[in-house]
């Protein structure tokens, strides 16, 4: 075991993955001897050569184009985008190609070696470029494993799991928890489940629920719920395609409410998916409404960016409506 | 800081690179016979029985399968004529392992490498022995024991993963490289320019072949680019380019052979322009008489690239007029047979519905296969082809 942040414990997966086996490659802009721009990928171009851990042209198309071939090849990309918000030049290669590479060709060919790495998320004075969290748009997409982590122990078992998961995997890191995280992380290789939702706390009147970042803000506003008597259950959905819809459906049985939070805006976001499906599952045990605590449908903004946020107020009165319904 | 080292001047001078000027390699002319100075590329008889035999392999079964998409047997379809010699001249020049990443129009590729006309035909009616499982349109072809990747309709994305296919070739070390092909118009998509400039940049084994056949669908090369070709802008990323007579059979084999020594040996990415036309439609859903005329299609017949090499063959004793009509009357009957017999077997399983989206079916899809087959097993007139599946339980 040793304390790392979160960056510390994603180079750690990094590092543990390329030691093991060559064939796991690192690449993306200033990915190189530079270590990123957050560093994730430190001491690994010196550890492991310039052939597998390396700069690319500033073409996130490229980027994602070239991991799909060499994943094709039988070789393991762990590509980086530099800021989930960049992500969409390569969306055609990620939605039309990655994730569809082994429907078309009938299993003959795959790219399950992919893991695609892209820091998301507010709260860092990033603006609108810099904050953005697109898991539903990539949830649309057949084919694809979306994963967050939402701290050190999680990041580290995450990343080794969606290194080793047969399909093409995208892991958006929550950039404002890189190093403001800290926590155990053990140093050997370990793998934590993707499609496994876990639950962080257990409770009996309301189930929270969300991934990343998140996952601070509903602790935050658990605790002030909780000073009042209300008995809370939390669940880190960590893979959001596929999702773990036994876990939440199980807790909202016993719960009878929900209350989903995510960054992203509200319309089109995944909480609204789950709160389709859940009141599907879960109609007649329901007490009140399924809440979704959101991003509002604007472009992320800069200096307002604490009244955008959903953060832990939002979600606690949130909680508060839902129990008083 | 940049790595130019230009040459200072003191007034401001322009240039639109027109100085360069990039010539076109050509060994065959249209009688079979060899330019004054040219030297056949060493291609012995064997080889070139096989590669005529996969060109004349490719023009009837296209022209049958036109003939069946017109007849409504077929959905659709897509001709490589008068392009058979830049496709498997130059597939012809690399070692058999060596692998094809192709956009649509290279079966000929396929059919050089020794794809049977009934695996050609599984895919084309999408029936149970398709390798793809009857997911795609017909003639998106693959084939993992020939090493050639499956077809993707989105336009160019094959282009950057052929180079990180054969960054992962050099990787492992096996002396092996990958091609890609593309038309002039997917030259146009930002995924071939990512593609050459991280080749270039990483020195990576990747031949890039443009078909340079005159039209993008409808959009002749002239409202394309502006430049000579597509070839010049290999020069902006300081990578190998050679421009050939597509429909040279000579020409396009051994530039390839050279291709394959710069990219296997030097680790350089090389692009090829192969100057051609697309003598048929652009597929079956296109009529060319929209926008080209019969009389400059008629230029461009009379450059057919099949009767060239025959002539060729012919000059050095090693085809003959039998042999021609030999091979014509087996490929035709062949072709007709097995199209009959791929169009009556049953379509894939209910189950491929659902299967390959991800390594293992995961529980939401499984719940919705099921809905999926209690509907159907409610409306079974309503599915004749997919219910005799689903009674069956898949």
């Amino acid at each position: 075991m040793s304390k790392m942040n979160m960056l510390q414990a994603i180079n750690n997966a990094l590092d543990t993955a390329m030691a093991e086996n060559e064939k796991v490659l690192c690449f993306g802009e200033d990915v190189g001897v530079f270590g990123g721009v957050f560093r994730a990928t430190s001491n690994l171009q010196q550890k492991y050569g310039k052939a597998r851990c390396f700069n690319t042209p500033l073409v996130e198309q490229g980027i994602i184009g070239f991991a799909n071939g060499l994943a094709a090849q039988g070789s393991v990309p762990v590509a980086e985008i530099q800021f989930a918000d960049y992500i969409f030049p390569a969306f055609d290669q990620i939605v039309n190609e990655s994730a569809k590479f082994r429907y078309r060709s009938g299993n003959l060919f795959d790219v399950g070696g992919l893991t695609i790495r892209a820091p998301y998320g507010g709260g860092i004075a990033g603006g609108l470029y810099h904050s953005q969290s697109p898991e539903a748009y990539f949830a649309h997409t057949p084919g694809l494993k979306i994963v967050v982590p939402r701290n050190p122990h999680q990041a580290k078992g995450l990343l080794l799991g969606a290194i080793h998961d047969p399909n093409p995997t995208l892991f958006f890191e929550p950039k404002r928890m890189y190093r403001a995280s800290v926590g155990e992380v053990p140093d050997e290789d370990y793998r934590l489940p993707l499609g496994e939702a876990e639950v962080i706390k257990e409770g009996s009147d309301i189930t929270l629920l969300g991934w990343g970042a998140q996952m601070e803000v509903i602790e935050k506003a658990v605790e002030m719920a909780e000073k009042e008597g209300i008995s809370c259950e939390v669940i880190d959905l960590r893979t959001i395609l596929p999702w773990d819809v036994e876990t939440v459906a199980n807790s909202v049985f016993k719960t009878g409410r929900l209350v989903v939070t995510h960054e992203a805006p509200l319309t089109g976001g995944f909480a609204g998916e789950i709160a389709a499906t859940i009141q599907d599952r879960c109609f007649l045990y329901l007490e009140s409404p399924i809440a979704r605590v959101t991003g509002i449908d604007t472009p992320f903004p800069l200096v307002l960016e604490k009244e955008h946020l959903p953060n832990h107020l939002k979600v606690y009165e949130a909680i508060r409506a839902s129990v008083d319904f | 800081m940049t790595t130019t080292k230009s040459k200072v001047v003191y007034s401001p001078v322009f240039t639109d690179g027109a100085e360069f000027r990039i010539p076109t390699f050509k060994l065959l002319k249209q009688d079979g016979s060899l330019y004054k100075s040219a030297k056949a590329p060493d291609l012995d008889k064997e080889k070139a029985l096989r590669i005529y035999r996969a060109m004349v392999t490719t023009r009837i079964l296209d022209e049958r399968m036109l003939a069946a998409q017109r007849q409504g047997r077929l959905s659709f379809y897509m001709q490589c004529t008068g392009e058979e010699a830049a496709v498997i001249g130059s597939t012809a020049a690399l070692d058999d392992s060596d692998m094809i990443m192709a956009q649509y129009r290279e079966q000929g590729a396929l059919a050089y490498r020794g794809f049977s006309i009934d695996e050609f035909m599984n895919q084309l009616f999408g029936n149970e022995l398709d390798y793809g499982k009857g997911r795609q349109m017909p003639v998106h072809y693959g084939s993992k024991k020939l090493h050639y990747m499956t077809i993707s309709s989105p336009l160019a994305t094959q282009i950057p993963q052929a180079t990180g296919y054969a960054y992962g070739q050099k990787m492992a070390g096996e002396g092996h490289c990958t091609i890609t092909y593309f038309g002039e118009g997917a030259a146009s998509e930002g995924d071939f320019h990512a593609a050459l400039n991280m080749a270039a940049v990483h020195r990576v084994p990747v031949i890039f072949l443009c078909r340079n056949n005159g039209y993008a669908i409808s959009t002749p090369a002239a409202e394309q680019f502006a430049a000579d070709g597509v070839a010049p802008r290999a020069y902006g990323y300081k990578m190998d380019v050679i421009r050939v007579d597509g429909n040279d059979i000579l020409a396009m084999y051994q530039a390839t052979q050279e291709a394959r020594k710069l990219a296997v040996e030097h680790n350089r990415p090389v692009l090829i322009e192969a100057m051609s036309y697309r003598l048929a439609a652009h597929s079956s859903s296109d009529d060319p008489s929209g926008y080209r005329s019969k009389d400059e299609e008629a230029v461009w017949r009379e450059k057919d690239p099949i009767l060239r090499m025959r002539l060729w063959l012919e000059s050095l004793k090693w085809w003959s007029e039998d042999d021609e009509k030999q091979l014509q009357e087996n490929m035709r009957r062949e072709v007709l047979e097995t199209m009959k017999r791929a169009q009556k077997r049953p379509p894939p399983a209910l189950d491929t519905l659902v299967t390959d989206v991800y390594d293992d079916v995961p529980p939401h899809l499984a719940e919705q296969f099921e809905k999926v087959k209690a509907h159907i097993r409610k409306y079974p007139d309503e599915y004749p082809k997919s219910a005799e599946h689903a009674k069956g339980g898949a």
